[in-house]
């Protein structure tokens, strides 16, 4: 039996705990924004609330805040585990912990101030692209000097994975946010045009890729195999999957400037690795839903493993939808509209913070060495997490390919059947719908929060009074 | 672990040393970016004034951007439009509106010609966006009054009522400040936005001058009346290939 002294896990059990709060934060305000887009006297008029300003809020938040916190939580926690050795260094991760997260509140002062770079999911402007570029490779570097020194002779799949994401996003931070700076909090990327517009979406596609999927992917590899006490499935396919994840994922940005004044050449090449990849996404896929061979019945009582089994049935579906929306003839449709919205949604709420919570909520347990404060919120959550998911997907399936479709309807004249406008109005019952979704989904990323406290509050209570240790 | 090797010795050579993979990795990661990105900036197709040099605006000696009519050709902004833009920047106005009109029949019907590679070469960082919440603004230059677009901006619903975006009335109350806009020139310029001594200045100071006395409403009204205005297109020409 291990004591939870022989690892670093103080920053590890702090990353947990940002992780959940900012989860409920990130969805918060993206239930503000929901909310704003069917009924917009909810922008106040007042320039800070504005959706414009709050969107990207949203998305950094549950991108950056929520997701970096649950990577760096997770990836701290499995590298120890699995190399057998503390971390290379503990006052890195610690000024790592501190630095990712002032840069977190510089976006939350910085964003609803209007004080954006304009490029989607890379809003930050130079000075805090900087220092994230400094707490990033403060994470990579403990993460990979920790491996160097591990115990085992292998090292796990689950830090490939890691890795990956590691190297990957540095090459895509570095690149896209180059710029030259006109004040403090103003500048402009050095690239314009068509090859602005292809770099963003390099990093706009491979933020997904690597952040939200090789990362949450490294996450799967170490959790679902410990949550079902069951071996990986397949080290082969393990292998298969990772290095053509790793080499494709990179070409597929340009699908999304399909028909746009981006060369032919490269949109369709972007479209047909995308096609290509279904084959390694559902590599991963295959190989975490058949870890569970055997113990499917552990579903029935095992409800964080039940938010690992959903997170990867989102997954598979998530990936499949993608290549779909690549192909051309789909792409003209659901382009610039709400299906785009949609599947992004499938892949964030179905797949990144249904595996993240599955991760987290054993992490919980083992951190803090005790059962969770209650199982049946845990199941409470699930239940909320993936109801709210489901209605959120379906209201911008309708709405996405129904935008499409007025946008090209032609009628017996052959002229346009639609102004504009019209589409917009045709759209509201399905923002209300959205709105909904996301708010009960919101209200289970607060059932764990609450669920968290309360589970740290119990194990301190117990603490030093001979509670049996977990194994 | 036993000293079976369970799949390639260069696959257990990689998966035993961090260093090996990282630089594997490393590699491996850079190829796609390389091969997609990097021929952007030499293909000559890609940009199609290297084809149709008419497009953009050939300056005759001693001519300011004041001289410059709609329809004469791809121009960098006005100070008053470069600071617009930097608004529209500002209130994320992106997230909902494209300014890239794709080559199909109801988008040119609804929208106008399709956007050329060409038009945003000196939109630094690109405006093409990726979601149509709101309609397209590739071309919305002329399509409405000075007057109308105050009142939309101010006051989407009053218009059209069934918008749903904000209201923005802070723009007809903050003035612009013209030593920023002065930086903003400076920078454009010095990432090689083609800005004349004629039009500013050596030191952009005429920047300043431009923008006295506006709001920032009357910059991204400016900005807005420009989109899609620079182009004279030919009726036939097939400008994309």
């Amino acid at each position: 039996m291990e004591t939870t002294e022989k690892y670093h896990f103080d920053v590890v059990r702090w990353f947990t705990i940002m992780a959940v709060v900012y989860l409920v934060i990130g969805t918060l305000v993206g239930v503000i924004i929901a909310s704003q887009l069917a009924w917009p006297a909810l922008n106040f008029d007042i320039a800070e609330l504005t959706f414009g300003r709050l969107r990207p809020l949203h998305t950094n938040a549950v991108i950056f805040a929520f997701g970096g916190c649950a990577l760096m939580a997770t990836a701290f926690y499995t590298v120890q585990r699995t190399c057998g050795v503390p971390l290379w260094s503990n006052k890195l991760a610690w000024f790592t912990f501190f630095l990712w997260n002032f840069i977190i509140i510089c976006a939350v002062i910085t964003l609803p101030l209007g004080i954006t770079q304009g490029k989607e999911y890379a809003e930050l402007e130079w000075p805090f692209d900087i220092l994230i570029a400094v707490a990033w490779l403060a994470y990579s570097f403990n993460f990979a000097m920790t491996i160097a020194k591990r115990k085992t002779s292998h090292i796990y799949v689950s830090n490939w994975f890691f890795l990956g994401m590691m190297v990957m996003i540095t090459y895509l931070h570095v690149v896209n946010s180059l710029a030259i700076p006109v004040s403090l909090f103003n500048s402009y990327s050095i690239f314009s045009g068509v090859q602005d517009a292809m770099i963003q979406w390099w990093w706009g596609h491979n933020a997904v890729g690597y952040y939200l999927t090789a990362g949450f992917l490294g996450i799967m590899y170490y959790f679902v195999p410990k949550q079902a006490n069951r071996p990986v499935f397949s080290y082969r396919l393990s292998v298969i999957h990772f290095w053509a994840l790793m080499f494709g994922y990179v070409w597929l940005g340009a699908h999304h400037l399909q028909y746009t004044a981006l060369p032919d050449w490269t949109g369709s090449l972007g479209a047909a690795v995308s096609l290509a990849m279904i084959i390694p996404s559902w590599g991963g896929a295959v190989n975490g839903m058949m870890t569970l061979s055997g113990a499917w019945d552990k579903l029935r009582t095992d409800y964080v493993l039940r938010f690992l089994v959903m997170s990867l049935a989102f997954y598979a579906m998530s990936t499949f939808e993608g290549p779909v929306m690549s192909s051309k003839t789909v792409n003209a449709l659901s382009h610039y509209t709400d299906w785009g919205i949609g599947h992004v949604h499938s892949g964030a709420l179905g797949w990144v913070v249904m595996v993240a919570a599955g991760a987290l909520y054993h992490m919980i347990m083992k951190l803090w060495n005790t059962e969770m404060y209650s199982d049946k919120l845990v199941n409470l959550h699930f239940w909320m997490a993936t109801i709210g998911a489901v209605i959120y997907i379906v209201a911008m399936w309708v709405s996405g390919i129904m935008q499409g479709l007025m946008w090209r309807d032609y009628d017996e004249f052959g002229t346009l059947s639609y102004t504009f406008a019209e589409s917009v109005a045709a759209m509201h019952p399905y923002y209300v719908m959205r709105a909904v979704g996301g708010l009960i989904f919101w209200g289970g990323a607060a059932v764990m929060m609450y669920n968290m406290f309360m589970t740290i509050r119990m194990a301190s209570a117990t603490r030093g009074v001979g509670a049996p240790a977990r194994a | 672990m036993s000293n079976e090797i369970h799949s390639t010795k260069f696959q257990d050579k990689v998966e035993s040393n961090v260093f090996v993979m990282f630089v594997m990795l490393a590699i491996l990661l850079s190829v796609g970016g390389l091969v997609e990105i990097v021929p952007l900036f030499y293909l000559k197709g890609t940009m199609e004034h290297n084809k149709h040099p008419e497009i953009v605006w050939q300056r005759e000696e001693g001519q300011t951007l004041a001289d410059w009519k709609p329809g004469d050709g791809i121009r960098p902004y006005t100070a008053l439009e470069l600071v617009g833009r930097d608004i529209y920047i500002r209130e994320g106005c992106y997230l909902c509106h494209s300014q890239m009109i794709r080559p199909f029949r109801d988008e040119k019907e609804r929208y106008g010609h399709y956007s050329l590679a060409s038009e945003s070469m000196y939109d630094h960082p690109f405006q093409w966006g990726s979601k149509r919440t709101g309609p397209d603004l590739a071309r919305v230059g002329g399509k409405y009054s000075d007057e109308w677009q105050r009142q939309h901006l101010i006051a989407p619903r009053s218009l059209v009522p069934e918008s749903v975006m904000p209201n923005y009335p802070w723009l007809a109350e903050n003035m612009l400040d013209g030593d920023s806009v002065v930086s903003m020139v400076k920078a454009m310029a010095t990432l090689g936005v083609p800005y004349s001594e004629n039009d500013y200045g050596a030191d952009f100071s005429g920047a300043a001058e431009e923008v006295k006395g506006k709001t920032e409403l009357d910059a991204v009204v400016a900005y807005l009346q420009v989109l899609g205005t620079m182009v004279t297109f030919e009726e036939g020409v097939d400008y994309r290939e």
